[in-house]
């Protein structure tokens, strides 16, 4: 008795309080319908990979298969190569992504003039406007053996002007790497830059009557007040650790890199929209997402306990 | 920092490390600016000149046929069409999800809105992948048609969070206490009195959301078969990767490959400036802006 009590008096107080915030409720419903249907039930849609496709019903109902995909994954001979390729590429932009925006905020904050540091700002993040095809298509022709200034650059320093790069396995990563930071290390230092931007001036002051120079402002007031924010970004981007962004990879892969290109985005994409494996497909996107979430909630644990401070 | 300025004190480690600065920052500006500015040359030079590097600093022999060339493909002016039309629709959908929604969770009043937020930010860390999503987007009928780029993934979370926190910040409490003594509802409220005061977040998203539906190449890409459907990005792939540089196809009239390789590369620069010049256009007046999002977003956020 008194426990059907209490769950009236529960869904009698939803009750009032969604007569109360009615208008409320109504702003956020098609926000609301719009998440579930394209987010929460392809959420569902993941039991797929524990299914066979049944193409009469589309995707639910098939038999179950158990884990026979994921084996079938672990098993297969480009399975350790799409994952090492995934998770090399990964790392190495984290790596080499991750100080350059904090250099390059200090850098642009010591400037004094204005303007310059205005001129300045706003290049450094144009590029990261440029879409996909296009940044993709710039590095092509840059990169064209012999007609491109990059190529030409190359030649003029290492003598290996007549190579092409894109078609080098060996060189995938490293042009991969490079050209997303020249595209978002400018864009990626904002957050830097204004934290920096918000330091109390008497902290500079007191460095400098301590007789501080540059390095130690630097080295004493800038960096640690960045800790924070790095820490967070960086738990972020440890998030994503076998998460490598399909378009950039598909655009600059081709059948003389694939051996160092073929990560496990456009693997999906290979297995599951072009030759219709879709259980199949489905069960190395699971993978790879539930490797993604087990990497965040490692981080997340650490930042707690180093900081006080985490995403949940 | 004007901070820096008043503090005179130069050491001679200072105008050393202010030199360092100075050519580091050249530096900077060099690796990024040079490229685009390049490219720009290239586009209205002369081809062969080009190839030879002869080009540099300054454009030589200069030279329209790239552009005329572009403004000739229908390929390309049916992308821009397309393009145009998903970005204007796709962002009036986006705002007219996002800003309610924000509108709504901001308000302390709501009971249920930590709930609903957890249930938003879930999405961002789990999502159901690309085949799901691929099957459910074709059960609702929207492969191949205008409004997979409109209505899909309309509402993006980080957006929807900048957007609550500017409504709760900067919407004072006195005036919403104000409104609804005089009876005012929440909708109301809304639209007559927190709108137009919210003018600066509502450009950012806006232009968070129109950046993000004019570069969107993937879903073209996965959805789309109809040559009439096609958005700018997929024509730019194209031409400029696939190297279908000409609607017939290089090396007409048996030319020898490095010959048409070079007109090809000369429409490639072109191409670079005519997909980019709406954004690289608008971002200098728009920069402020952009930063004030990710300042708003990535601190409260």
């Amino acid at each position: 008795m008194k426990k059907g009590d209490q769950f009236y008096k529960v869904f009698n107080n939803c009750f009032i309080s969604i007569r109360k915030n009615y208008l409320l409720w109504l702003m956020v419903l098609p926000a609301v319908i719009e998440v579930f249907i394209f987010h929460y039930i392809p959420i569902y849609g993941i039991q797929l990979a524990f299914r066979e496709y049944d193409f009469s019903t589309g995707g639910f109902g098939g038999k179950w298969v158990g884990f026979k995909y994921f084996t079938q994954f672990f098993n297969s001979y480009q399975f350790k190569n799409i994952l090492w390729n995934t998770f090399f590429i990964s790392i190495s932009n984290i790596l080499i992504g991750f100080p350059v925006p904090i250099i390059l905020a200090i850098l642009i904050n010591q400037l004094r003039h204005q303007r310059i540091k205005g001129i300045l700002q706003t290049t450094v993040y144009m590029p990261h406007f440029i879409s996909t095809p296009v940044m993709v298509g710039l590095l092509i022709v840059l990169l064209a053996p012999n007609t491109g200034i990059i190529s030409r650059f190359l030649n003029m320093i290492f003598g290996i002007g007549s190579l092409n790069l894109l078609g080098e396995p060996k060189a995938f990563v490293p042009l991969y790497v490079l050209s997303e930071v020249w595209q978002h290390a400018g864009w990626n230092s904002i957050v830097y830059l204004a934290v920096l931007s918000n330091v109390d001036l008497e902290l500079y002051e007191a460095c400098r009557v301590d007789g501080g120079g540059r390095w130690h402002i630097i080295r004493y007031v800038e960096l640690p007040v960045l800790v924070p924010t790095m820490l967070i970004l960086l738990i972020l981007s440890l998030g994503n650790i076998l998460s490598v962004g399909f378009e950039k990879v598909f655009l600059m892969q081709n059948s003389l890199n694939i051996r160092a290109s073929e990560v496990i985005p456009t693997y999906v994409y290979k297995i599951g929209l072009l030759s219709a494996q879709f259980s199949y497909a489905t069960a190395i996107g699971l993978f790879n997402t539930i490797i993604n979430f087990t990497f965040l909630s490692i981080g997340n644990r650490i930042a707690k306990r180093l900081t006080g401070w985490s995403l949940w | 920092m004007k901070g820096l300025s008043i503090l005179r004190h130069k050491k001679a480690s200072d105008i050393i490390s202010d030199l360092f600065i100075y050519i580091m920052c050249a530096l900077v500006f060099i690796i990024i600016a040079y490229p685009l500015y390049f490219v720009v040359l290239a586009s209205i030079s002369d081809a062969n000149l080009v190839a030879l590097g002869q080009v540099t600093l300054y454009p030589k022999g200069f030279s329209w046929f790239a552009y005329q060339k572009i403004f000739e493909d229908e390929r390309i002016w049916i992308g821009y069409r397309n393009t145009i039309f998903y970005t204007v629709f796709g962002t009036l959908f986006n705002l007219f999800l996002t800003l309610p929604a924000a509108y709504a969770l901001s308000r302390k009043e709501f009971g249920p809105r930590h709930k609903l937020m957890f249930y938003f930010i879930f999405t961002m860390f789990f999502s159901g992948g690309l085949i799901p999503t691929y099957i459910l987007i074709k059960k609702l009928g929207l492969e191949n048609t205008p409004w997979v780029f409109i209505v899909p993934f309309s509402v993006n979370i980080y957006n929807m969070i900048v957007t609550r926190v500017y409504f709760e910040t900067s919407i004072p409490q006195e005036l919403f206490e104000a409104a609804m003594l005089d009876g005012c509802s929440h909708l109301r409220f809304f639209l007559k009195i927190v709108l137009p005061l919210s003018k600066p977040v509502i450009s950012v998203i806006a232009l968070y959301y129109i950046v993000g539906h004019w570069n969107d190449f993937f879903t073209g890409l996965i959805y789309i078969r109809d040559a009439s459907l096609v958005p700018l990005q997929l024509v730019l792939r194209d031409i400029l990767i696939s190297n279908l540089v000409f609607k017939e196809g290089v090396g007409l009239g048996g030319a020898a490959g490095g010959y048409a390789q070079r007109y090809a590369d000369a429409i490639k620069y072109a191409l670079i400036i005519v997909a980019s010049l709406p954004v690289l256009i608008l971002y200098p007046f728009l920069q402020k802006y952009f930063e004030k999002g990710i300042m708003l977003g990535a601190i409260k956020g």
